[in-house]
Protein backbone atom coordinates (compact mmCIF):
# COMPACT_ATOMS: atom_id res chain seq x y z
CA UNK A 1 0.00 0.00 0.00
CA UNK A 2 1.28 3.47 -0.72
CA UNK A 3 1.03 6.19 1.32
CA UNK A 4 -1.33 8.91 0.38
CA UNK A 5 -1.02 12.43 0.60
CA UNK A 6 -3.97 15.50 0.38
CA UNK A 7 -1.85 18.09 -2.12
CA UNK A 8 -4.84 20.52 -2.69
CA UNK A 9 -7.99 21.89 -1.31
CA UNK A 10 -10.65 23.71 -2.16
CA UNK A 11 -14.05 25.21 -0.78
CA UNK A 12 -16.94 27.43 -1.18
CA UNK A 13 -18.42 29.13 1.24
CA UNK A 14 -21.31 27.62 3.14
CA UNK A 15 -24.83 28.97 3.02
CA UNK A 16 -28.28 29.92 1.48
CA UNK A 17 -27.29 30.79 -2.43
CA UNK A 18 -30.70 31.10 -4.25
CA UNK A 19 -28.74 32.20 -7.26
CA UNK A 20 -26.18 29.48 -6.99
CA UNK A 21 -26.95 25.74 -8.22
CA UNK A 22 -25.64 22.67 -7.42
CA UNK A 23 -23.21 22.11 -10.30
CA UNK A 24 -21.97 25.83 -10.12
CA UNK A 25 -21.22 25.32 -6.47
CA UNK A 26 -19.31 21.79 -7.28
CA UNK A 27 -17.28 23.23 -9.95
CA UNK A 28 -16.29 26.53 -7.82
CA UNK A 29 -14.47 24.00 -5.24
CA UNK A 30 -13.27 21.64 -7.65
CA UNK A 31 -11.39 24.29 -9.62
CA UNK A 32 -10.35 26.47 -6.90
CA UNK A 33 -8.77 22.47 -5.71
CA UNK A 34 -7.62 21.81 -9.22
CA UNK A 35 -5.63 25.43 -8.64
CA UNK A 36 -4.26 24.55 -5.35
CA UNK A 37 -2.80 21.78 -6.70
CA UNK A 38 -1.38 23.40 -9.53
CA UNK A 39 -3.05 20.25 -11.34
CA UNK A 40 -5.07 20.42 -14.50
CA UNK A 41 -8.34 19.09 -15.62
CA UNK A 42 -6.94 16.58 -18.23
CA UNK A 43 -4.78 15.17 -15.59
CA UNK A 44 -7.21 13.92 -13.05
CA UNK A 45 -7.54 9.82 -13.38
CA UNK A 46 -10.27 9.92 -11.42
CA UNK A 47 -13.12 11.60 -9.55
CA UNK A 48 -15.09 10.32 -7.03
CA UNK A 49 -17.84 12.51 -5.58
CA UNK A 50 -19.99 12.75 -2.07
CA UNK A 51 -23.88 13.57 -2.47
CA UNK A 52 -26.48 12.49 -0.06
CA UNK A 53 -29.58 13.51 -1.88
CA UNK A 54 -29.49 15.61 -5.17
CA UNK A 55 -31.80 13.68 -6.97
CA UNK A 56 -34.70 14.73 -3.93
CA UNK A 57 -33.62 18.53 -3.18
CA UNK A 58 -32.94 19.51 -7.44
CA UNK A 59 -34.11 16.82 -9.19
CA UNK A 60 -30.52 15.76 -10.89
CA UNK A 61 -29.49 12.53 -11.12
CA UNK A 62 -26.02 10.92 -12.82
CA UNK A 63 -24.16 13.70 -10.73
CA UNK A 64 -20.54 12.36 -11.07
CA UNK A 65 -20.10 13.08 -14.77
CA UNK A 66 -22.63 15.84 -14.56
CA UNK A 67 -20.33 18.11 -11.93
CA UNK A 68 -16.88 16.72 -13.72
CA UNK A 69 -17.78 17.49 -17.50
CA UNK A 70 -18.52 21.24 -15.55
CA UNK A 71 -14.85 21.01 -14.17
CA UNK A 72 -13.12 20.27 -17.71
CA UNK A 73 -12.52 16.41 -16.60
CA UNK A 74 -14.03 13.99 -19.13
CA UNK A 75 -12.92 9.95 -20.06
CA UNK A 76 -11.92 9.22 -16.85
CA UNK A 77 -13.85 6.99 -14.26
CA UNK A 78 -16.24 9.35 -12.46
CA UNK A 79 -18.54 8.26 -9.66
CA UNK A 80 -21.17 9.39 -6.83
CA UNK A 81 -20.73 8.23 -3.21
CA UNK A 82 -24.14 8.04 -1.35
CA UNK A 83 -23.91 7.50 2.79
CA UNK A 84 -25.97 10.09 4.08
CA UNK A 85 -23.97 12.52 5.87
CA UNK A 86 -20.70 11.04 5.43
CA UNK A 87 -20.97 10.71 1.80
CA UNK A 88 -17.95 12.35 0.94
CA UNK A 89 -15.93 10.87 3.60
CA UNK A 90 -16.91 7.65 1.70
CA UNK A 91 -15.59 9.23 -1.30
CA UNK A 92 -12.55 9.98 0.70
CA UNK A 93 -12.20 6.84 2.01
CA UNK A 94 -12.50 5.28 -1.35
CA UNK A 95 -10.48 7.69 -3.13
CA UNK A 96 -7.31 7.26 -0.88
CA UNK A 97 -8.08 2.86 -1.04
CA UNK A 98 -7.17 3.58 -4.85
CA UNK A 99 -4.96 5.78 -4.79
CA UNK A 100 -3.15 3.64 -1.99
CA UNK A 101 -3.46 0.05 -4.31
CA UNK A 102 -1.75 1.99 -7.16
CA UNK A 103 -4.75 2.25 -9.22
CA UNK A 104 -4.22 6.01 -9.79
CA UNK A 105 -1.95 8.58 -8.84
CA UNK A 106 -4.03 11.85 -9.05
CA UNK A 107 -7.84 11.58 -7.94
CA UNK A 108 -10.41 14.82 -7.49
CA UNK A 109 -12.81 14.58 -4.39
CA UNK A 110 -15.72 16.41 -4.32
CA UNK A 111 -18.48 17.18 -2.48
CA UNK A 112 -21.39 18.70 -2.61
CA UNK A 113 -25.59 19.78 -1.66
CA UNK A 114 -28.03 21.93 -2.77
CA UNK A 115 -30.28 22.24 0.00
CA UNK A 116 -32.29 25.51 0.41
CA UNK A 117 -34.30 25.55 -3.04
CA UNK A 118 -36.67 23.48 -0.67
CA UNK A 119 -38.79 24.34 2.60
CA UNK A 120 -37.81 22.85 5.53
CA UNK A 121 -40.47 20.17 5.83
CA UNK A 122 -39.50 19.17 3.25
CA UNK A 123 -35.94 19.15 3.49
CA UNK A 124 -36.74 17.43 7.30
CA UNK A 125 -38.81 14.44 5.25
CA UNK A 126 -35.48 14.20 2.47
CA UNK A 127 -33.40 14.12 5.04
CA UNK A 128 -35.38 11.43 7.00
CA UNK A 129 -34.87 9.07 4.22
CA UNK A 130 -31.19 8.26 5.74
CA UNK A 131 -33.32 6.49 8.54
CA UNK A 132 -35.13 3.24 8.52
CA UNK A 133 -38.16 4.45 6.42
CA UNK A 134 -39.87 0.98 7.34
CA UNK A 135 -39.81 1.78 10.78
CA UNK A 136 -38.86 4.75 12.72
CA UNK A 137 -39.59 7.16 9.55
CA UNK A 138 -42.93 5.71 9.20
CA UNK A 139 -43.88 6.73 12.57
CA UNK A 140 -42.84 10.28 12.11
CA UNK A 141 -39.15 10.32 13.49
CA UNK A 142 -37.06 12.99 11.59
CA UNK A 143 -33.35 13.46 12.31
CA UNK A 144 -33.39 15.62 14.58
CA UNK A 145 -35.84 13.52 16.56
CA UNK A 146 -33.63 10.74 16.41
CA UNK A 147 -30.76 12.54 17.74
CA UNK A 148 -32.85 14.09 20.56
CA UNK A 149 -33.75 10.18 21.62
CA UNK A 150 -30.14 9.97 21.52
CA UNK A 151 -29.60 12.58 24.13
CA UNK A 152 -32.67 12.14 26.64
CA UNK A 153 -30.90 8.37 26.47
CA UNK A 154 -27.39 10.06 27.08
CA UNK A 155 -28.94 12.37 29.52
CA UNK A 156 -30.50 10.05 31.20
CA UNK A 157 -27.85 7.19 32.04
CA UNK A 158 -24.75 9.58 32.25
CA UNK A 159 -26.09 13.30 33.65
CA UNK A 160 -25.56 14.77 30.49
CA UNK A 161 -27.27 18.08 31.08
CA UNK A 162 -29.17 20.73 28.25
CA UNK A 163 -26.25 23.39 29.56
CA UNK A 164 -23.34 21.02 28.44
CA UNK A 165 -24.98 20.53 24.80
CA UNK A 166 -25.79 24.47 24.65
CA UNK A 167 -22.25 24.75 25.56
CA UNK A 168 -21.22 22.59 22.39
CA UNK A 169 -23.45 25.09 19.91
CA UNK A 170 -21.59 28.63 21.80
CA UNK A 171 -18.12 26.68 21.69
CA UNK A 172 -18.87 26.37 17.52
CA UNK A 173 -20.43 30.00 16.94
CA UNK A 174 -18.02 31.21 18.56
CA UNK A 175 -15.40 29.59 16.30
CA UNK A 176 -17.68 30.04 13.28
CA UNK A 177 -17.59 33.81 13.81
CA UNK A 178 -14.12 33.95 12.52
CA UNK A 179 -14.32 31.73 10.08
CA UNK A 180 -14.78 33.50 6.41
CA UNK A 181 -16.64 30.43 4.85
CA UNK A 182 -18.99 29.87 7.82
CA UNK A 183 -22.40 29.87 6.80
CA UNK A 184 -23.66 31.93 10.40
CA UNK A 185 -21.12 33.88 11.34
CA UNK A 186 -22.77 34.91 14.59
CA UNK A 187 -22.12 34.55 18.07
CA UNK A 188 -24.67 33.17 20.94
CA UNK A 189 -25.06 32.96 24.54
CA UNK A 190 -25.52 30.43 26.89
CA UNK A 191 -28.92 31.84 27.70
CA UNK A 192 -29.92 32.67 23.32
CA UNK A 193 -28.63 28.40 23.64
CA UNK A 194 -31.14 27.27 25.98
CA UNK A 195 -33.85 29.48 25.48
CA UNK A 196 -34.12 28.39 21.90
CA UNK A 197 -37.45 27.06 19.94
CA UNK A 198 -37.77 23.46 20.16
CA UNK A 199 -37.31 21.08 17.14
CA UNK A 200 -37.61 17.67 19.14
CA UNK A 201 -37.57 17.80 22.97
CA UNK A 202 -34.69 18.37 24.47
CA UNK A 203 -33.24 19.78 21.46
CA UNK A 204 -33.62 23.33 20.10
CA UNK A 205 -32.65 24.86 16.59
CA UNK A 206 -29.41 26.02 19.15
CA UNK A 207 -28.60 22.48 19.25
CA UNK A 208 -29.18 21.62 15.34
CA UNK A 209 -26.57 22.00 12.54
CA UNK A 210 -27.85 24.26 9.21
CA UNK A 211 -29.72 23.80 6.25
CA UNK A 212 -26.67 24.93 3.27
CA UNK A 213 -25.57 24.90 0.25
CA UNK A 214 -22.51 24.25 -0.53
CA UNK A 215 -19.54 22.28 -1.31
CA UNK A 216 -15.87 21.13 -1.41
CA UNK A 217 -12.96 19.29 -2.65
CA UNK A 218 -9.68 17.57 -2.10
CA UNK A 219 -6.82 16.66 -4.57
CA UNK A 220 -4.94 13.38 -3.45
CA UNK A 221 -1.85 11.46 -4.92
CA UNK A 222 0.57 9.24 -3.40
CA UNK A 223 3.24 10.92 -0.97
CA UNK A 224 6.05 9.88 -2.93
CA UNK A 225 4.75 12.82 -5.47
CA UNK A 226 3.10 14.78 -3.60
CA UNK A 227 6.40 17.35 -3.59
CA UNK A 228 5.70 17.29 -7.48
CA UNK A 229 3.00 19.93 -6.82
CA UNK A 230 3.01 21.53 -3.42
CA UNK A 231 5.13 22.14 -0.70
CA UNK A 232 2.99 21.42 2.13
CA UNK A 233 1.55 17.93 1.43
CA UNK A 234 -0.43 16.89 4.08
CA UNK A 235 -0.09 13.17 4.78
CA UNK A 236 -3.54 10.37 5.13
CA UNK A 237 -1.90 8.92 8.32
CA UNK A 238 -5.06 6.51 9.30
CA UNK A 239 -8.49 6.22 7.85
CA UNK A 240 -11.37 3.73 8.50
CA UNK A 241 -14.60 3.17 7.45
CA UNK A 242 -17.09 1.49 8.97
CA UNK A 243 -20.76 0.60 8.97
CA UNK A 244 -23.76 -0.40 11.87
CA UNK A 245 -27.40 -1.00 11.23
CA UNK A 246 -29.65 2.18 9.71
CA UNK A 247 -32.26 2.22 12.72
CA UNK A 248 -31.64 3.42 15.51
CA UNK A 249 -34.08 1.08 17.54
CA UNK A 250 -32.17 -1.92 16.31
CA UNK A 251 -28.79 -0.58 18.12
CA UNK A 252 -27.90 -2.36 21.41
CA UNK A 253 -26.70 1.32 23.38
CA UNK A 254 -27.90 4.33 21.86
CA UNK A 255 -25.39 6.23 24.22
CA UNK A 256 -22.43 5.78 21.75
CA UNK A 257 -21.65 5.25 17.89
CA UNK A 258 -20.55 1.66 17.41
CA UNK A 259 -19.32 2.25 14.19
CA UNK A 260 -17.02 5.60 14.80
CA UNK A 261 -15.84 3.52 17.84
CA UNK A 262 -15.01 0.95 15.50
CA UNK A 263 -13.41 3.39 12.98
CA UNK A 264 -11.52 5.20 15.75
CA UNK A 265 -9.36 1.91 16.31
CA UNK A 266 -9.03 0.86 13.15
CA UNK A 267 -7.51 4.77 12.34
CA UNK A 268 -5.24 5.14 15.14
CA UNK A 269 -4.04 1.77 14.49
CA UNK A 270 -3.03 2.46 11.02
CA UNK A 271 -1.63 5.92 12.11
CA UNK A 272 0.10 4.47 14.57
CA UNK A 273 -1.19 6.92 17.20
CA UNK A 274 -3.81 7.02 20.15
CA UNK A 275 -6.16 9.52 21.16
CA UNK A 276 -3.84 11.28 23.46
CA UNK A 277 -1.59 11.96 20.48
CA UNK A 278 -4.07 14.05 18.73
CA UNK A 279 -3.97 18.06 18.69
CA UNK A 280 -7.28 18.80 17.43
CA UNK A 281 -10.31 17.48 15.42
CA UNK A 282 -13.17 18.26 13.20
CA UNK A 283 -16.18 16.51 14.47
CA UNK A 284 -19.26 15.97 13.14
CA UNK A 285 -21.55 17.79 15.23
CA UNK A 286 -24.87 17.26 13.06
CA UNK A 287 -26.85 18.01 16.42
CA UNK A 288 -24.83 18.81 19.92
CA UNK A 289 -24.99 15.71 21.69
CA UNK A 290 -23.50 14.16 18.65
CA UNK A 291 -20.02 16.17 19.04
CA UNK A 292 -20.76 14.92 22.90
CA UNK A 293 -20.82 11.52 22.38
CA UNK A 294 -17.84 11.81 19.40
CA UNK A 295 -15.62 12.81 22.07
CA UNK A 296 -15.94 9.50 24.47
CA UNK A 297 -16.17 7.34 20.91
CA UNK A 298 -13.03 8.83 19.63
CA UNK A 299 -11.75 8.31 23.31
CA UNK A 300 -10.74 12.16 24.07
CA UNK A 301 -12.59 11.26 27.25
CA UNK A 302 -14.47 8.61 29.19
CA UNK A 303 -17.64 7.05 28.44
CA UNK A 304 -20.49 9.65 29.64
CA UNK A 305 -17.76 12.38 30.35
CA UNK A 306 -18.25 14.20 27.26
CA UNK A 307 -20.62 16.73 28.52
CA UNK A 308 -18.68 18.18 31.30
CA UNK A 309 -15.80 18.19 29.22
CA UNK A 310 -17.10 20.18 26.72
CA UNK A 311 -18.49 22.48 29.57
CA UNK A 312 -15.51 22.91 30.79
CA UNK A 313 -13.58 25.19 27.68
CA UNK A 314 -11.52 21.66 26.75
CA UNK A 315 -12.60 21.89 23.54
CA UNK A 316 -12.24 25.44 22.74
CA UNK A 317 -9.89 26.97 20.38
CA UNK A 318 -7.54 27.67 23.52
CA UNK A 319 -8.05 24.46 24.87
CA UNK A 320 -6.09 20.98 25.52
CA UNK A 321 -7.78 19.78 22.22
CA UNK A 322 -9.59 22.36 20.24
CA UNK A 323 -13.08 20.87 18.36
CA UNK A 324 -14.68 22.14 15.61
CA UNK A 325 -12.15 24.93 15.05
CA UNK A 326 -13.66 25.89 12.06
CA UNK A 327 -17.36 26.17 13.61
CA UNK A 328 -18.64 22.76 13.04
CA UNK A 329 -21.59 21.70 11.00
CA UNK A 330 -23.46 24.17 13.71
CA UNK A 331 -22.38 27.39 12.52
CA UNK A 332 -20.14 26.39 9.21
CA UNK A 333 -23.10 24.66 8.15
CA UNK A 334 -24.26 21.35 7.06
CA UNK A 335 -24.23 21.08 3.04
CA UNK A 336 -24.97 17.31 3.77
CA UNK A 337 -22.60 15.68 0.77
CA UNK A 338 -19.94 18.47 0.90
CA UNK A 339 -19.70 17.42 4.76
CA UNK A 340 -17.04 14.74 4.97
CA UNK A 341 -14.56 16.65 2.28
CA UNK A 342 -15.08 20.07 3.80
CA UNK A 343 -14.11 18.55 7.06
CA UNK A 344 -10.76 16.97 5.40
CA UNK A 345 -10.08 20.67 3.85
CA UNK A 346 -11.04 22.65 7.23
CA UNK A 347 -8.28 19.55 9.05
CA UNK A 348 -5.65 20.30 6.11
CA UNK A 349 -5.62 24.19 6.38
CA UNK A 350 -5.05 23.58 10.13
CA UNK A 351 -1.78 21.31 9.38
CA UNK A 352 -0.71 24.26 6.22
CA UNK A 353 -0.90 26.72 8.73
CA UNK A 354 -3.55 28.55 7.03
CA UNK A 355 -6.58 28.82 9.19
CA UNK A 356 -5.91 32.07 10.02
CA UNK A 357 -7.61 33.64 12.46
CA UNK A 358 -8.79 30.14 13.88
CA UNK A 359 -5.05 29.17 13.39
CA UNK A 360 -4.39 26.72 16.07
CA UNK A 361 -1.00 26.98 18.29
CA UNK A 362 -1.08 22.95 17.84
CA UNK A 363 -1.29 21.91 14.56
CA UNK A 364 0.63 18.98 13.48
CA UNK A 365 -2.09 16.03 13.86
CA UNK A 366 -5.61 16.54 13.39
CA UNK A 367 -8.47 14.31 13.31
CA UNK A 368 -11.82 14.15 11.24
CA UNK A 369 -14.65 11.80 12.17
CA UNK A 370 -17.80 12.13 9.51
CA UNK A 371 -20.76 10.44 10.48
CA UNK A 372 -23.85 9.31 8.37
CA UNK A 373 -27.24 9.10 9.79
CA UNK A 374 -28.01 7.79 13.08
CA UNK A 375 -24.54 6.00 12.90
CA UNK A 376 -24.71 3.51 10.26
CA UNK A 377 -21.48 5.26 8.43
CA UNK A 378 -18.49 6.25 9.90
CA UNK A 379 -15.74 7.51 8.54
CA UNK A 380 -12.43 8.95 10.80
CA UNK A 381 -9.28 10.18 8.99
CA UNK A 382 -6.32 11.07 10.70
CA UNK A 383 -3.96 13.76 8.86
CA UNK A 384 -0.37 14.94 9.57
CA UNK A 385 1.92 17.24 8.16
CA UNK A 386 4.40 15.22 5.82
CA UNK B 1 -49.81 -6.43 26.96
CA UNK B 2 -47.93 -4.83 29.06
CA UNK B 3 -44.21 -5.38 30.01
CA UNK B 4 -43.08 -2.76 27.28
CA UNK B 5 -41.21 -0.06 28.65
CA UNK B 6 -39.92 3.13 27.54
CA UNK B 7 -36.00 3.20 26.33
CA UNK B 8 -36.08 7.28 25.30
CA UNK B 9 -38.27 9.61 24.01
CA UNK B 10 -39.02 12.93 22.38
CA UNK B 11 -41.77 15.20 21.18
CA UNK B 12 -41.31 16.56 17.81
CA UNK B 13 -42.04 20.22 17.56
CA UNK B 14 -40.76 20.17 13.53
CA UNK B 15 -42.27 17.95 12.00
CA UNK B 16 -41.39 16.00 8.15
CA UNK B 17 -43.86 17.43 5.72
CA UNK B 18 -46.54 14.26 5.82
CA UNK B 19 -46.87 15.10 9.63
CA UNK B 20 -47.06 19.00 9.89
CA UNK B 21 -50.55 18.15 10.71
CA UNK B 22 -50.17 16.40 14.22
CA UNK B 23 -47.03 18.37 15.21
CA UNK B 24 -46.41 18.51 18.00
CA UNK B 25 -46.30 14.93 18.55
CA UNK B 26 -44.52 12.18 20.82
CA UNK B 27 -42.48 9.03 19.69
CA UNK B 28 -40.25 6.48 22.17
CA UNK B 29 -38.99 3.37 21.31
CA UNK B 30 -40.08 1.04 23.58
CA UNK B 31 -38.38 -2.18 24.54
CA UNK B 32 -40.66 -5.32 24.02
CA UNK B 33 -41.14 -8.17 26.52
CA UNK B 34 -38.98 -10.02 24.36
CA UNK B 35 -36.17 -7.69 24.79
CA UNK B 36 -36.67 -6.19 21.15
CA UNK B 37 -37.39 -3.08 20.56
CA UNK B 38 -39.12 -0.92 18.49
CA UNK B 39 -40.02 3.08 17.68
CA UNK B 40 -43.63 4.04 17.95
CA UNK B 41 -45.86 6.69 18.66
CA UNK B 42 -47.17 7.73 22.13
CA UNK B 43 -51.00 8.59 22.44
CA UNK B 44 -52.44 10.54 24.91
CA UNK B 45 -50.63 11.44 28.20
CA UNK B 46 -46.63 11.90 27.97
CA UNK B 47 -44.42 9.38 29.00
CA UNK B 48 -40.41 9.47 29.87
CA UNK B 49 -37.41 6.87 29.84
CA UNK B 50 -39.00 3.68 32.71
CA UNK B 51 -43.10 3.87 32.01
CA UNK B 52 -44.76 1.06 31.03
CA UNK B 53 -46.60 1.83 28.34
CA UNK B 54 -48.69 -0.66 26.37
CA UNK B 55 -50.02 -1.08 23.04
CA UNK B 56 -52.92 0.77 21.72
CA UNK B 57 -53.88 0.21 17.87
CA UNK B 58 -52.17 0.83 14.25
CA UNK B 59 -53.43 3.76 12.99
CA UNK B 60 -52.56 4.40 9.27
CA UNK B 61 -49.57 1.64 9.38
CA UNK B 62 -48.29 3.55 12.71
CA UNK B 63 -48.35 1.77 16.01
CA UNK B 64 -49.36 3.78 18.82
CA UNK B 65 -48.59 3.15 22.90
CA UNK B 66 -49.90 4.80 25.72
CA UNK B 67 -48.93 4.84 29.58
CA UNK B 68 -50.54 1.16 31.01
CA UNK B 69 -53.13 1.88 32.83
CA UNK B 70 -52.19 -0.74 35.46
CA UNK B 71 -49.17 0.19 36.63
CA UNK B 72 -46.33 -2.36 37.31
CA UNK B 73 -46.33 -3.11 41.11
CA UNK B 74 -43.23 -1.54 42.48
Amino acid sequence: MKAVAVIGIGKTAFGAFPDRDLRSLAVEAGQKCLGDAHVSASQIEAFYLGNFAGPSFVGQNHLAPYVASGIGITDVPCTRFEAACASSGSAFFHAVSSVAAGLYDLVLVGGVEKMTSQSTPKVTEILAGAGDCSGEVRVGATFPALFAMIARRHMHQFGTTREQMAAVAVKNHSNGAKNPLAHMRKVITMEQALAGKPVSDPLTVYDCSLISDGAAAVMIAPLERAREFTDKPVKVLGIAQTSDSVALDSKEDITTFRAVRMAGEKAYRMAGVTARDIEFAELHDCFTIAEIIATEDLEFVARGQGGPYALEGRTCLKGERPVNASGGLKAKGHPVGATGVGQICDVAMQIRGEAGELQLARHSLGLAENLGGSGATAVVTILGAA
Amino acid sequence: MTDCTVYTETVVYMAPEQFTADAPYQIAIVTLADGGRRTVRIAGERVQIGDAVEFVEDRNDIPFYRKSILRKPA
